[in-house]
């Protein structure tokens, strides 16, 4: 993966950011999609990926910064090779979501915000990603995994290189 | 147990067919016929159709579709955009993500027919940056829909263009609010913004906006292609339609279940989804989300449509029902909530950055056994003073839970506080 400290997009990376600011009446409406695209090539948001996006929007580092803290899905440390994220919102609560998350906090040796110690997996606790109808449920990287169970959660660990 | 009573389908005929997110199946059921339709109509006329047909906003405010179309200034030549809020994020809901992966051209349909009665040129779909499936979905069936020059310039010889942007966001509850959803989408954090001006006026980049939920303009086909009076007649005399159901929590069977807006909340629960497991007895029911005011097991005989709701001083919102068996302590789903709405309160007005975030710590020491003797009142007079002083409605939001679930179980959340506290 490239140095998110130094960080620089290929020229055919520069493209796609100029057709996603294309997309918009203001090209500052591309941001997300362009930190989305940097976190994607780099693993996460570094303070000097800030300062290169804000270079290719210009605008000021302090506004891309303050965009980056307030998403939940940008990374400003990098994440464990896998991020799993536990919802805890009503409905999985109702279900036992306490219970999966304590399953993975003892599987995984971590507190919930921590990434284990092989960088494989960090854990996360989410608000609600409705998916309601399976819960209690987790996102698994891209993938949602629902009707959990101490089981089924294992079953999912395992498949996490 | 009574047989529930049978509605056509509508936004669900196709959910149990292959390839439903195809465009061959949409159209093999009748999809995009309503389209050349209504690019044969002036603009005025289908923005009326949708207002006769008591279309309201599926998204939480149900706010009638038509009249907010009819916002847009009269001959303004500025460019106007449509823009979907499918930022499903209401917990307890998540009917939006079926309709993106199962029924996407339907949204499109809707878009263009939309887009065609405010003369709008450009529409955006801001969907929730965890959607990665209904994304790829989503994004796939605009692709088939450019290809089939459905999408574009001069869309089927109408001299009609309109184009679709796929936008993702990144994980913000407060952007699923319709400006906090501009700010986002303008590539800004997600603060909502003082109203008026309304969006119609000036909404995404300053420009007349028009902002709607994913099933509300699902609907707009099929409103079109067999009219104004026929979807109004399969509801309430206030509200148009059959709708989407999210249920979730301790029902047998949960799931999305769509039926008339007059449907009753105890035969959504007993009916459609099969009663509480276990035999165990009915507790409280959230009827329309998380920010909607709870139900006890007694209240539960309210029909599910915006009217309905209002009148048991609560509301449909996103018409996210949560169901609780007698086991669920009520003071521990408070702190939950509790929880959720202290992590996504924006920070912008003080009430509810405030508010949110105390509440959350008071919930939380009262579940722990450690409560104080004026935590109940002290958590209603914060809730009380502060709402209707923010910018947007996510505080009276969280207010509805807060002040319901502790009045109404009050006794509840007292067993809890030591006496001598």
């Amino acid at each position: 993966m490239p140095d998110a400290k130094r960080p620089e997009f290929t020229a055919e990376q520069l493209d796609e950011v100029r057709r996603l600011q294309g997309l918009y009446p203001d090209k500052q409406g591309a941001l997300l999609p362009v930190l989305r695209l940097a976190q994607d090539v780099f693993g996460y948001v570094s303070l000097q990926i800030e300062e290169y996006v804000a270079g290719l929007f210009e605008m000021s580092p302090a506004h891309v910064h303050e965009v980056v803290t307030f998403y939940t899905l940008f990374f400003q440390q990098p994440p464990g090779r896998h991020v799993v994220s536990v919802c805890h919102n009503l409905s999985c609560h109702l279900l036992g979501a306490k219970s999966i998350v304590d399953h993975l906090t003892q599987r995984l040796g971590v507190e919930v915000g921590e990434t284990t110690s092989d960088g494989r997996v960090t854990l996360l606790t989410v608000e609600c990603l409705c998916a309601c109808e399976q819960a209690p449920m987790m996102q698994v990287d891209d993938r949602y995994e629902g009707l959990l169970t101490p089981e089924k959660v294992d079953r999912i660990l395992e498949g996490l290189l | 147990m009574s047989v529930p009573v049978t509605v056509e389908k509508i936004f669900t005929r196709n959910f149990d067919r292959p390839g439903s997110h195809t465009l061959g199946v949409y159209r093999e059921t009748g999809g995009y016929t309503a389209l050349p339709k209504a690019l044969g109509m002036e603009p005025a006329a289908i923005t009326e159709e949708v207002k006769q047909s008591n279309l309201r906003g599926l998204g939480g405010a149900a706010f009638p579709t038509g009249m907010k179309w009819s916002f847009i200034p009269k001959g303004s030549t500025a460019p106007k955009y449509l823009v979907i809020n499918a930022d499903e994020g209401e917990p307890g809901t998540f009917k939006d993500r079926y309709l993106l992966e199962r029924d996407p051209h339907a949204l499109i349909e809707g878009m263009i027919i939309a887009a065609r009665a405010i003369d709008s040129h450009t529409g955006f779909v801001y969907i929730r940056g965890e959607y990665v499936r209904p994304w790829e979905i989503f994004s796939g069936a605009v692709k088939e829909a450019y290809d089939a020059g459905l999408l574009g310039r001069n869309i089927q010889g109408s001299g009609f263009d309109f184009d679709i942007v796929v936008h993702r966001g990144a994980g913000a509850y407060i952007c699923g609010e319709e400006t906090g959803l501009l700010s986002s989408l303008e590539g800004k954090k997600g603060w909502p913004k003082i109203k008026p001006p309304f969006p119609a006026i000036k909404g995404a980049f300053g420009q007349p906006t028009i902002v709607n939920n994913v099933e509300t303009i699902a609907a707009v086909p099929h409103i079109i292609n067999r009219g104004a009076a026929w979807f109004a007649g399969l509801g309430t005399k206030t509200q148009g339609g059959t709708r989407l159901y999210s249920v979730s929590g301790h029902v047998v069977k949960p799931g999305v279940v769509e039926t008339s807006v007059s449907v009753t909340l105890r035969s959504l629960i007993y009916d459609h989804c099969g009663g509480i497991p276990g035999g165990r007895r009915l507790k409280a029911v959230v009827p329309g989300g998380s920010s909607a005011p709870i139900l006890t097991a007694d209240e539960i005989d309210v029909t599910m449509d915006a009217d309905g709701l209002k009148a048991a001083g609560t509301m449909i919102g996103s018409a996210g029902v949560i169901v609780m068996d007698e086991t669920v302590s009520i003071p521990e789903a408070l702190m939950v909530v509790a929880r959720f709405y202290a992590h996504e309160s924006c920070g912008q007005c003080t009430p509810c950055r405030e508010s949110t975030g105390w509440i959350y710590k008071i919930s939380h020491r009262i579940v722990e056994g450690k409560g104080r003797k004026d935590d109940l009142d002290t958590i209603l007079d914060v809730a009380k003073r502060g709402a209707g002083t923010t910018i947007c409605a996510f505080y009276d939001g969280a207010v509805g839970p807060y002040v319901s679930y502790i009045e109404k179980f009050r006794e509840e959340f007292e067993a809890l506080i030591p006496r001598d506290a």
